[in-house]
């Protein structure tokens, strides 16, 4: 479509295999600066595979993924690490939160291993709890947290080193109907703000529905566009 | 604009209306199109068509008039029987989905019984779909939205998710249905 920004993240003919079973045969897309965009699929279609490439945790066996120019699927472990830190945050369905740490700390991590100080890395870190609505959770530890709680927490960490785009795998999956509405409105919200570029990993279509387009992952084959040239018949 | 909920029980709603005391018909008609923002708006000629058989139906009664400084008008008041018939429908259980009537459901038997393409036209409607749904996604979450169209817009999102539901599970059983035929084929 013509009014797409220019892609930050490009992904083309995407091959990938676990074992013997094929996760993605062919599949590509663009993510756009600033874009927010579902990837959607029954289980087993891929989603989490094309994620797990795009990020760089993952290695293609075919194709190839550049962000911003740079091939990513190629890159050495440490310059990989780098982009992690600075430029991509990640998202996982169980947040992934580490259990000794309150939520302040958390979030202060990413920044702390990037070099901030501590004081000025839990300012920070403060700061985002607020903007996700966990700014009153700051002194828990994960195991105290609802999941919508510890959600918008993983989030707030994803988010505070600044990066130019968020990869999130089911962020909702494990979350009831309104706990997910408040976390994909905070992400949402946020990502506006900072124009940050999201993909979100999906099988729900209203959690899909936040985004700027879906691309729909089946059998491995990502079908793209399809909104193109719709006509819709009252 | 389309709406979200087509069609309601409009002589049900009025009686809802009227049980927060008397009201006549414009105020009736703009009080109905703020409860159901997402709805068609009522004409007026429908409100004050209701309103008559109610009060034939001893359901409602004239309260006398109101002026308010502009052209006088009817006020209408809720009758016992009306207040009980309120009550009753909202607790009434509604049939679950007696009919399948559904246009997407016809157009896919039609599909398939004039060796069309329901495949093709699965994923079209699912992207038609879509779009309505970041539609009202967006009209839900913008600042300051009123309750009303809070829970009228997930209404319809959650019947158009089940719309999908119901169209991915087609997609498959339409794929497992062609694998079959074409391997019978070969056989």
């Amino acid at each position: 479509m013509s009014n797409r920004p220019e892609p930050l993240v490009v992904a083309r003919d995407l091959v990938k295999a676990h074992g013997r079973t094929p996760a993605l045969r062919g599949a590509g897309l663009d993510l756009g600066a600033g874009e927010i965009v579902a990837v959607t699929g029954p289980s087993g279609s891929g989603k989490s595979t094309l994620l797990h490439c795009l990020a760089g945790i993952a290695s293609p066996d075919e194709g190839s993924v550049t962000y911003a120019g740079e091939r990513v699927d190629t890159l050495p472990e440490r310059r990989l690490s780098e982009l992690r830190r600075t430029e991509f945050g990640v998202v996982f369905q169980f947040g992934q939160l580490i259990p000794e740490l309150t939520a302040l700390d958390n979030v202060a991590l990413p920044l702390m291993l990037a070099g901030t100080a501590r004081g000025a890395a839990q300012e920070r870190a403060a700061d985002w709890l607020e903007r996700f609505g966990a700014g009153e959770q700051r002194g828990l530890r994960p195991g105290e947290l609802s999941g919508g709680q510890a959600q918008r927490v993983a989030l707030a960490r994803a988010l505070v080193t600044g990066p130019r785009v968020v990869l999130a795998d089911e962020p909702t999956g494990a979350l009831d109907s309104l706990a997910s509405e408040q976390v994909m409105a905070a992400l949402v919200r946020t990502a506006r703000e900072t124009g940050a570029a999201v993909l979100v990993v999906t099988h729900d279509a209203q959690v899909a529905a936040y985004a700027d387009r879906e691309v729909r992952l089946q059998d491995g084959v990502t079908q793209d566009g399809v909104t193109a040239g719709l006509e819709v018949h009252a | 604009m389309q709406y979200i909920l087509i069609s309601m029980s409009t002589r049900h709603i009025l009686l809802g209306l009227l049980a927060k005391g008397p009201s006549h018909g414009y105020d009736l008609k703009r009080r109905h199109d703020e409860h159901f923002p997402q709805a068609r708006p009522l004409a007026y000629g429908q409100v004050y068509t209701t309103l008559q058989r109610l009060v034939r139906d001893g359901l409602a009664e004239v309260a006398g008039t109101d002026a308010d400084g502009g052209p006088e008008r009817t006020l209408y008041r809720l009758t016992e029987d009306g207040a009980r018939e309120a009550t009753d429908w909202a607790g009434q259980v509604t049939p679950p989905a007696p009919y399948v009537t559904n246009e997407i459901f016809a157009k896919v038997v039609v599909a398939i019984l004039t060796d069309g393409d329901p495949a093709s036209h699965l994923l079209a409607q699912r992207a038609a779909h879509m779009e309505r749904m970041r539609e009202l996604t967006t009209l839900k979450t913008a600042p300051g939205t009123e309750l009303a169209t809070v829970l009228a817009a997930d209404y319809a999102l959650n019947h158009l998710d089940a719309d999908l539901r119901w169209m991915t599970t087609t997609q498959a059983r339409l794929t497992t249905l062609t694998a079959v035929t074409v391997e019978a084929d070969r056989a």
